[in-house]
């Protein structure tokens, strides 16, 4: 009976759910939340004809890709975290790709050297400030100063972005320096290291704090007015300044995409990829996002460029990602989520 | 003795029990296999992860849970057995409405509770300006409440949004066992407070307990407003371990490790009332008669029962209405909205049915054969409500991809053609996660339904000729259908709400009203995803609403079965 049932429901769905009309297709899954990029992606259907299919996995796209198999009808693996991406590559659920338009369109230090994966967008991690506060510069070595005792808003110490910023200190100054430096930054904490970026710019406006830590991208939805007044008004109280390592540049992290393994529509996905990092794309990317584009042809978008020249941290990203758990460990070491000032 | 001579009488009274001692013990594998899984993958080398979370993770998280549990229970507790009391034991004007509207909260998804009331009482929001403009002060630097970005705010979020579970357990005792005691207390002499505290409220015990059980688990595997308020649970741990840290079976381990523990708090509990008796012999069961309450005594009794609406929905649901009315002048009506509410609402009353007939299954074979198997079918089907959903949810992929995968296998080996992914590209994986996870919700009211039907109906039944099927389809269906609504519109509420399983089971293009708003979150536009969540909210109140109506017919049902 319960079987019966589950086959009715089985029908049912297969009815209701989006059929393509088109022959073509490519399937997306992604950790990126698909209301971002729909713009780009029905820019690419109406220009190619091939229909593009999307599943926002936020948890779990590597176990659901694994568990699938042969069988998955997934094309394109994209992520908004190169921690998550290169997790992807190393459990072997991306097949190498050639192309030499991507390899001429992305810069070498932001695609696997074996087509993998390749960079899409790029964020950078920056520091919010109160707007009348007299700082012009900052490394993130200074988040740990006695300076910013109590003025210091971040959200969790395990959230990705952070632990992908976390991780670069330690690429750059190894373990127990990264260990006293998260001790400083959790004695400088305004209130307890949780919510989201934008709460940062909220609590700045509100006095409980007077830096914050967060993307860039950020930035341009509240200042734009994309994410209502109360955001404008909020992004109004800020200034960004791009931090940068005391011996290297400012840490990027990217958002990024690999063809799966047992890619059904492969043509179509190295296709939708390409198209991806088009000056076309590349720009909706720029306007739509706020994220910098990773070709050297399309610009950023004028809120973001007013940050000043974007210098991208030395130490290649594949570099890094080895630090990330060990970063989050640091992180519970220090118990940097529980707010105690 | 009657078992080894089997009379004609006898064997028409065991007829077709079989089938349903069956289905029972199928509907306990399907929820073990994911628990299964899960311990299955726990089973491998972690290397260091708990020297590591016991010198730094468990301290914290297991004093955070702790303290958070404590007070969300306590506070669930006092709000929902308080307000069960005052709409049974009292009458005052405005009864009927808050008999009903106490439910509300539980349409309400706990991270948007957090979310709206974060935004409300933000230093920059509309209570703290009100504030700072009475007390003088101009900005917020200079002045500010404490912020709900703690333990306490973390406490009263949850307690405020989970004490209906207590509510609606405590209010159906009060309402159909506790009657006939109460009113021979009273006639005894006993004062009406002090009945509550002698009588009503021990009577209730195992309604407080089954409540708040239910209560305690949803705040146990919450992630999503703990994230927000910035308190670190083990669940928290769990989905650390999984998502950034890249160990599943680390965090498995973890999981496993609660599992153990809530059941031990279960049977401990079971096992401290064990030599208590609830049941009662009136056969009469019927409605308290609530003392009439007027004038200043009546409006004070409204306020009290108010306003934990006020607090657990009113505030949100407002807030949320004026934020999606912003929105839509701002950027106008998604088109998204209508097929993504029409997903939500088909998938979670597919799911429901499922929930409510497995539930069922269970109930009724415990029924027919009381004995150990299908009392531990019972306890089986209910573990996956147990377990965090981010957990639970990897736990049906593993076992239903791998149906998949073979079945398109040999599909496409025998006969040349690929079925894809039948279950997971289906939506069928996702009923199964309803099911696995809300079985608990559907099983335990079926049961005590069933419970109210005197076991002579069934033997009535049976002598008259009727087989297990029958007796279930002529006489228990009906008698409890009271009980079977009220689960099933918890189950379709909850499925409804449901997000971690839905977010990573469901096929391409598949959107819910959930996964909508989640979608929204993750980008950090809450604001775009109030329309998402005031249409969660709006169909949640329906069956809420029905749901309160059935209760109020309950003691009237009740009593013609005696």
């Amino acid at each position: 009976m319960t079987t019966l049932k589950r086959f009715a429901v089985a029908s049912l769905f297969a009815l209701t759910a989006a059929s393509p009309a088109l022959a073509q297709e490519v399937n997306i899954y992604t950790t990126r939340e698909p209301g971002l990029i729909q713009p780009i992606l029905e820019a690419f259907t109406e220009e190619t004809g091939i229909a593009v299919n999307t599943v926002f996995l936020q948890d779990g796209l590597a176990e659901r890709v694994a568990a699938e198999g042969e069988s998955s009808p997934a094309d394109i693996l994209m992520t908004v975290d190169f921690g998550v991406l290169s997790d992807l590559v190393d459990r072997g659920l991306t097949q190498p790709v050639e192309s030499e338009v991507l390899e001429a369109a992305i810069p070498e230090v932001l695609r696997d050297a074996d087509g993998n994966w390749f960079a899409l967008s790029g964020r950078a991690r920056v520091l919010y400030a109160a707007k009348d506060l007299d700082l012009d510069t900052f490394t993130y070595e200074q988040l740990d100063d006695e300076e910013w005792r109590g003025r210091l808003c971040i959200r969790s110490g395990h959230h990705p972005y952070n632990t992908a910023l976390f991780a670069a200190y330690i690429a750059h100054h190894g373990e127990d320096a990264a260990l006293q430096w998260l001790e400083g930054i959790k004695a400088n904490q305004a209130r307890v290291a949780a919510g989201g970026d934008r709460d940062g710019a909220r609590d700045i406006a509100a006095g409980i704090c007077d830096i914050s830590i967060g993307n860039s991208y950020y930035v341009g939805l509240m200042a734009s007015g994309a994410g209502g007044d109360e955001q404008k008004a909020w992004s109004d109280e800020i200034k960004v300044i791009l931090p940068t390592f005391e011996n290297g540049g400012t840490q990027v992290n990217i958002s990024g995409a690999g063809v799966a393994a047992h890619a059904p529509n492969r043509e179509e996905a190295v296709q939708l990829l390409e198209y991806l990092v088009s000056d076309e794309a590349q720009k909706l990317y720029a306007e739509a996002n706020f994220e910098y584009p990773v070709t050297g042809t399309a610009e950023a978008h004028p809120i973001i460029a007013a940050f000043g020249e974007l210098e991208p941290d030395s130490i290649p990203l594949g570099d890094i990602v080895q630090y990330r758990t060990l970063a989050s460990e640091l992180v519970d070491r220090v118990n940097f989520d529980t707010f105690e000032n | 003795m009657a078992a080894v001579f089997p009379t004609q009488a006898n064997r028409r009274r065991h007829g077709g029990s079989g089938v349903w001692v069956g289905l029972a013990v199928l509907t306990a594998a399907l929820a073990l296999i994911p628990v299964l899984t899960i311990a299955i993958t726990a089973a491998s080398d972690t290397g260091t992860l708990w020297s590591h979370v016991i010198a730094y993770v468990l301290p914290q998280a297991v004093q955070n849970t702790a303290i958070l549990l404590a007070g969300t229970g306590i506070i669930a507790t006092c709000v929902g057995t308080g307000a069960a009391w005052i709409v049974s034991a009292y009458d005052f004007r405005g009864r009927g409405v808050l008999e009903w509207a106490l439910l509300l909260p539980l349409a309400v998804p706990t991270y948007i509770m957090a979310y709206a009331y974060l935004d409300v009482l933000s230093p920059l929001g509309p209570v703290q300006g009100v504030i700072r403009a009475i007390l003088g002060y101009d900005s917020p630097r200079d002045f500010r409440l404490p912020d709900i970005r703690s333990m306490w705010g973390a406490i009263l979020i949850f307690g405020f949004v989970l004490y209906p579970y207590v509510y609606l357990t405590t209010r159906a005792m009060f309402l159909t066992q506790a009657a006939n005691l109460i009113e021979v207390s009273r006639t005894l002499g006993v004062r009406r407070s002090t009945v509550f505290w002698r009588v009503a409220l021990p009577l209730a015990r195992p309604a407080i307990a089954v409540g708040v059980s239910l209560a305690l688990m949803e705040a146990l595997n919450d992630v999503g407003a703990a994230q927000f308020l910035g308190i670190r649970t083990l669940t928290a741990s769990v989905y650390t371990t999984w998502i950034i840290r890249t160990d599943l079976p680390g965090a498995a381990q973890i999981a496993m490790a609660m599992l153990v523990f809530v059941v031990t708090l279960i049977v401990v509990e079971r096992w401290a009332r064990r030599d208590q008796r609830f049941a009662h012999s009136a056969q009469r069961a019927r409605p308290m008669d609530p003392q009439r309450l007027t004038g200043a005594r009546g409006l004070l009794a409204l306020a009290l029962g108010a306003l934990p609406i006020v607090i657990g929905f009113l505030g949100p649901a407002l807030y949320l209405l004026f934020e999606a009315i912003e929105r839509i002048e701002f950027a106008g009506l998604s088109p998204y909205l209508v097929r993504a509410t029409l997903n939500t609402v088909s998938l979670s009353a597919v799911a429901t049915l499922v929930v409510l007939f497995m539930g069922f299954a269970v109930a009724y074979a415990a029924r027919l054969r009381p004995d150990r198997l299908t009392g531990a079918m019972a306890r089986i089907a209910t573990l996956g409500y147990a377990v965090p959903g981010t957990v639970l949810a990897i736990g049906i992929l593993i076992p239903v991809a791998f149906i998949d995968r073979t079945l398109d296998h040999a599909m496409r080996e025998w006969f040349g053609i690929s079925t894809g992914l039948l279950l997971l590209g289906s939506g069928a994986a996702l009923v199964y996660a309803y099911a696995a996870r809300f079985l608990a919700i559907a099983s335990g009211g079926i049961e005590a339904g069933l419970s109210r039907i005197p076991m002579s109906y069934d033997h009535a039944a049976r002598t008259l000729g009727q087989t297990a099927t029958g007796a279930l389809v002529r006489v228990h269906l009906p008698l409890s259908r009271a009980a079977l609504t009220a689960a099933g519109l918890l189950v379709f509420v909850d499925c409804m709400k449901e997000l971690p399983a839905t977010l990573l089971l469901r096929p391409l293009n598949f959107e819910s009203l959930s996964t909508l708003l989640y979608g929204e979150a993750a980008r950090g536009t809450y604001e775009d995803a109030a329309l998402a969540a005031l249409i969660i909210i709006a169909i949640g109140i329906l069956p809420v609403i029905l749901l309160a109506r059935t209760g109020r017919r309950t003691p009237g049902a009740n009593a013609h079965q005696g």
